[in-house]
């Protein structure tokens, strides 16, 4: 027993020390993590953003250099003039000391921020003198500066990344910079390039002793990559002004490519302003403007009943399920009654219609007909609604469309499953759901799902996805974007519809919106809406909602408005459709009468019912064009004071 | 021959081992002290060169010699250790250095092998028996000399180190008995600081209510049990007493480390975090020679010396430290092996004691580096930086290997 108390207790000692090592460098990781805090620095280099170019190879969005001026407390000198100082950064003695006492207090020996954000000319006659200033010294950095005052919603933002995106996703740090919204977040990989990085071995008093193994792991800096939209500047600086005074959105799709021209929103903003010293303010502002909402994206995501251009696809799912044809007609007593004591109103001529001339005068007798007929060819109701649903779903309605842009609403299309759940006992019959024949009842949509429907029709029978994207530096965009969708809707069905939407402009609706020497296509629509005001339900004037394509023959744009509280969708949406498609197509405009009562609708009093922040509105949509500004007369409205600050929008079903 | 006999019958392994250490622990002195412009590493090398000449001089030394003066040695030895309090050298607040000119050399690196041979001399003579109380309180004294000059310089690291003799004594007959209690006074020390001292009681009591209905009828002996039980008592509150009232913060603070009590990581915690963390990024193949981070920021304190295993950790991975421990693990056992063949009761109880010094370094040396043993100034043998600790052990060992190449001559 003796002889071997010695040896055992080396070997358990020894594979007591071999355990707890082994604990320390392999089971337990986290001591990897705290040497590199301890040891080792991370510099980075900041690449500059990708360009960002309209379709014609226009530049909307380049960087401008800005700078932060740094000071390292404890090296500022005592004789600092800080008069002369003060003076070139244009910031009074005040400021000065508590800036500094700010930094000092952060650490006397590590560098912060003194001044942040300075553009090139706030910067330059401070440049020159910085040799005198010990301890100040300059740190670039590349922000964004807008070429054009439009199109924000469609770039986005740059912004700080949040602690939360940090914890997600390893490439960011504290400060680092990331696109938010729009094309900005959509490519912000490809925008934004990859940082570099040094590493820097740091002794145990934080000072740099050189380069971490010889600079084996630094990277160089990856230059983000220029991209091309697929918008037309001109037609989206257009659009944006058409819609000053009025909120809506406008989304104009190429039907033969899927590429998005223009997409509009209003009331927007000038994307600079959210750039440079001013930006929190500005940001906040637009943030807390709840009534106007200046960065909600109503061509993405303002969702309606899409009313009568909802009918087109009443008509095709028809004609596709052999329940009517070309001639099938229908008597029209200015209204329709489907079931006792149930009476759908009609606003047609009457008389005995065909499809032709339902469409043309959006008679509703003639479409809730050929609703019902689809529904009732099949025993079932519920296996008819989604024989019904399957066809509408395969013009991209009812689901997000898979587009490039980080927004969107997937809109809605009823199933059997939506009628189980809004009826629980059964029991429903075609005459229930027959408001979706019109484009009321259960069926939602957004702008941009309207744009696509008009240019599957534009295309008899398919549609790419909707995209922004044209190009990005040498490389392909995503195949998504060239995949040819084909609806289940046969294409010798389309002729006789195309033939209706012709005569909306020849004959109907739409007949003093004709533009010369263009055969435009188009269908009316409105949408009753609500609003609780001081806890009242009220009714507000009807959305004005229009789509179109053009031309008829060889369709190069199509087109959805919807303009809140716009009234009739010929009224405003229509005009601005034809202005729209007379710009894309001759680049100039004829109806110079159409463009100047557009200028000048305003819709700002019917607005002022909602209440609003007149301070946010001060910054939205304000034309900067001089030209332009002459041309409107901006009416001087009084926003009521004291509204609450919650109104309530709602849309309803009832038509 | 006695030159040739040397040559043939040197006990190779360990020679090898012993090299290896030296070489390891001059590279990664190498490492840690690549930044520093004092001359560290050069003057290691320097330590390194003057161990061939000693080595030499300790073989070719008359084989008896060292039994022959062990007495004459050990006197010498404690005489220099004493000499301390009038000529000694403060570093650090230590008196345990002879400054000769711009070199130092520590006195008590010295004693241990002197101690060593004192204690295997005494334990030669054949009528000594240790079962006998007289002879135990010798030896034991023999021990205590020279911890008593050391301890107040003070250095109650290489004061530890001569309870290692405890476990000598027992392998030449030293009753079980001792050993067991220092164990038992270990665990209770520890437990009592881990728990509240009336649960220490309680499960004193449990285990030795078991134990005492356990035994056989015949051995119960209700006294003895009962002032054990007292004595246990007695001792866990008095640890309590002591550790609050008499230990200074900074002995407190050193015990909370280990016990998960204090989180001081930029205080007292700072050495043992650090070596942690250097050891712990180190992973299963180390960073690298010379390309340890916490190494070259110089993160981790007194790394050269009483540290300098975290260099071997966060550079060389496990597979390096697996490795050192191992070497040191074999070169313990080999000395053991060697000891248990020796025909001489001298050599054999000097074998041992080389043995359980240099083991009783190393466990206490990593022990404290990985964070599992109180911070307490002990070097690791042949690794750390330092003259007198590298010659210390490098005398201690080849004592005894030539003891063992000589063994034939014996008789």
């Amino acid at each position: 027993m003796r002889k071997v108390l010695l040896p055992s207790l080396i070997i358990i000692a020894a594979s007591l020390l071999v355990i707890r090592v082994f604990y320390l460098q392999i089971i337990d990781d986290s001591f990897k993590l705290k040497s590199e805090n301890n040891a080792i620095k991370k510099q980075y280099d900041y690449p500059e953003r990708g360009y960002i170019y309209d379709r014609y190879g226009k530049l909307l969005v380049a960087n401008q250099a800005s700078y932060d001026i740094m000071v390292i407390p404890r090296e500022v000198k005592e004789d600092l003039n800080i008069s002369e100082f003060c003076e070139l950064l244009n910031i009074t003695k005040e400021d000065y000391q508590k800036r500094i006492a700010k930094a000092r207090v952060y650490s006397p020996r590590l560098p912060s921020v003194f001044l942040s954000q300075l553009n090139k000319s706030e910067f330059a006659a401070f440049q020159e003198k910085i040799r005198k200033y010990d301890g100040f010294y300059f740190q670039k950095r590349s922000l964004r500066d807008y070429e054009v005052d439009y199109g924000a919603n469609i770039f986005g933002f740059i912004t700080q990344v949040n602690e939360k995106l940090i914890a997600k996703n390893p490439y960011y740090n504290s400060g680092d910079l990331i696109g938010k919204q729009g094309v900005e977040q959509s490519y912000e990989e490809i925008l934004r390039g990859i940082k570099g990085v040094k590493y820097i071995q740091k002794d145990k008093y934080n000072r740099e002793i050189g380069s971490y193994k010889n600079g084996k792991y630094d990277t160089i800096a990856v230059q983000g990559e220029d991209i091309n939209l697929t918008i037309d500047a001109e037609l989206q600086k257009y659009g944006e002004e058409l819609m000053i005074n009025k909120r809506g959105g406008i989304v104009a799709l190429e039907p033969k490519t899927g590429e998005i021209l223009a997409l509009i929103t209003a009331p927007s903003y000038d994307p600079g302003i959210l750039v440079g010293r001013q930006r929190s303010k500005n940001y906040t502002l637009l943030y807390h403007d709840s009534i106007a909402k200046p960065l909600y994206d109503r061509g993405l995501l303002a969702e309606y009943p899409p009313g009568s251009p909802f009918k087109l696809l009443t008509g095709l799912v028809a004609l596709q399920e052999g329940v009517i044809d070309e001639n099938f007609s229908v008597s029209c007593h200015h209204g329709f009654s489907y079931a006792r004591g149930r009476f759908m109103r009609c606003h047609c001529s009457g008389g005995q219609l065909q499809l032709h001339r339902g469409i043309y005068q959006s008679c509703n007798s003639y479409f809730a007909t050929a609703y019902m007929k689809t529904i009732n060819k099949y025993t079932k109701p519920a296996a008819a609604v989604d024989v019904w649903s399957n066809h509408l779903k395969s013009f991209g309605l009812g689901q997000f469309m898979g587009y490039d842009l980080p927004t969107g609403k997937r809109g809605k299309i009823p199933t059997s499953k939506t009628y189980k759940r809004m009826y629980p006992n059964g029991g429903w019959r075609s005459t229930a759901i027959v408001s979706n024949a019109i484009g009321q009842g259960e069926v939602v949509m957004t702008p941009i799902q309207l744009a696509n429907m008009m240019a599957t029709i534009a295309n008899q029978g398919y549609y790419y996805t909707p995209h922004i994207i044209k190009k990005i530096e040498g490389k392909k965009i995503d195949s998504k974007f060239t995949t040819k969708h084909t609806t289940t809707i046969d294409q010798k069905f389309f002729p006789p519809i195309i033939s209706g939407l012709f005569d909306v402009y020849n004959m109907g609706t739409a007949s003093r919106l004709k533009v010369e020497g263009i055969d435009i296509c188009g269908k009316t629509g409105t949408a009753e809406n609500f609003a609780k005001i001081g806890g009242k339900r009220v009714q507000l004037k009807d959305h004005s909602i229009f789509v179109a394509f053009a031309p008829k023959d060889n369709p190069k744009i199509a087109i959805a408005i919807m303009i809140e509280n716009g009234g009739f969708g010929a009224t405003i949406a229509g005009p601005i459709a034809s202005l729209m498609i007379e710009k894309y197509l001759k680049k100039k405009i004829t109806r110079k009468d159409l463009e100047t009562r557009v200028l000048n609708i305003s819709l700002r009093s019917e607005y002022a019912k909602l209440g609003g922040m007149p301070e946010a509105e001060a910054i939205e949509s304000t034309p900067k064009d001089s030209a332009l500004k002459a041309k409107i007369i901006t009416p001087k409205v009084t926003t009521p004071q004291a509204v609450v600050k919650k109104t309530i929008i709602d849309t309803t079903k009832k038509n | 021959m006695k030159n040739q006999s040397v040559k043939n019958n040197i006990d190779w392994i360990s020679v090898f081992i012993y090299s290896a250490l030296v070489i390891l622990g001059w590279l990664n002195i190498y490492s840690s002290s690549l930044l520093s412009t004092d001359g560290t590493y050069q003057k290691q090398l320097i330590f390194i060169a003057c161990t061939i000449p000693l080595i030499f001089v300790v073989l070719f030394v008359d084989g008896k010699f060292y039994e022959k003066y062990a007495s004459i040695i050990f006197g010498v030895s404690l005489l220099s250790l004493a000499g301390l309090f009038l000529f000694g050298k403060t570093i650090a607040g230590q008196r345990c250095w002879y400054a000769i000119g711009s070199f130092t050399l520590q006195p008590s690196e010295f004693a241990k092998a002197a101690t060593s041979l004192a204690l295997a001399k005494y334990l030669s003579d054949t009528q000594i028996n240790l079962k006998e109380t007289n002879r135990q309180i010798q030896a034991l004294a023999i021990i205590f000399l020279p911890v008593i000059l050391i301890l107040p310089q003070p250095d109650p690291g290489s004061a530890l180190i001569y309870s290692i003799f405890i476990l000598v004594l027992h392998r030449e007959g030293l009753p079980a008995w001792y050993v067991w209690t220092g164990f038992i006074t270990i665990v209770l020390f520890v437990f009592s600081l881990i728990l509240e001292p009336q649960y220490v009681i309680l499960i004193s009591f449990i285990i030795l209510a078991i134990v005492y209905f356990k035994g056989r009828v015949v051995d119960r002996n209700i006294i003895l049990s009962g002032m054990i039980l007292a004595a246990i008592s007695v001792f866990v509150l008095s640890v309590n007493y002591v550790f609050e009232n008499v230990f200074k913060q900074h002995h407190r603070d050193r015990f909370n480390i280990l016990l998960g009590k204090t989180v001081d990581m930029k205080g007292i915690g700072y050495n043992t975090n650090q070596s942690e963390i250097a050891i712990g990024s180190g992973g299963w193949l180390g960073k690298g020679f010379l390309e340890g981070t916490q190494t070259k920021g110089g993160f981790v304190p007194e790394q050269h010396t009483d540290y300098i295993f975290t260099t071997v950790g966060e550079e060389w991975g496990f597979v390096g430290s697996f490795i050192v421990i191992a070497l040191f693990a074999c070169l313990f056992l080999r000395v053991i092996y060697l000891a248990e063949r020796q025909k001489t009761k001298f050599s054999r109880v000097y074998g041992y004691c080389v043995a359980g010094i240099l083991f009783i370094h190393f466990f206490v040396n990593i022990a404290m580096v990985v964070g599992i043993f109180p911070t307490i100034g002990v070097p690791l043998p042949f690794f750390s930086y330092g003259g007198s600790g590298l010659w210390g052990f490098t005398i201690l060992l080849f004592i005894f290997l030539k003891m063992d190449a000589n063994k034939v001559n014996e008789w």
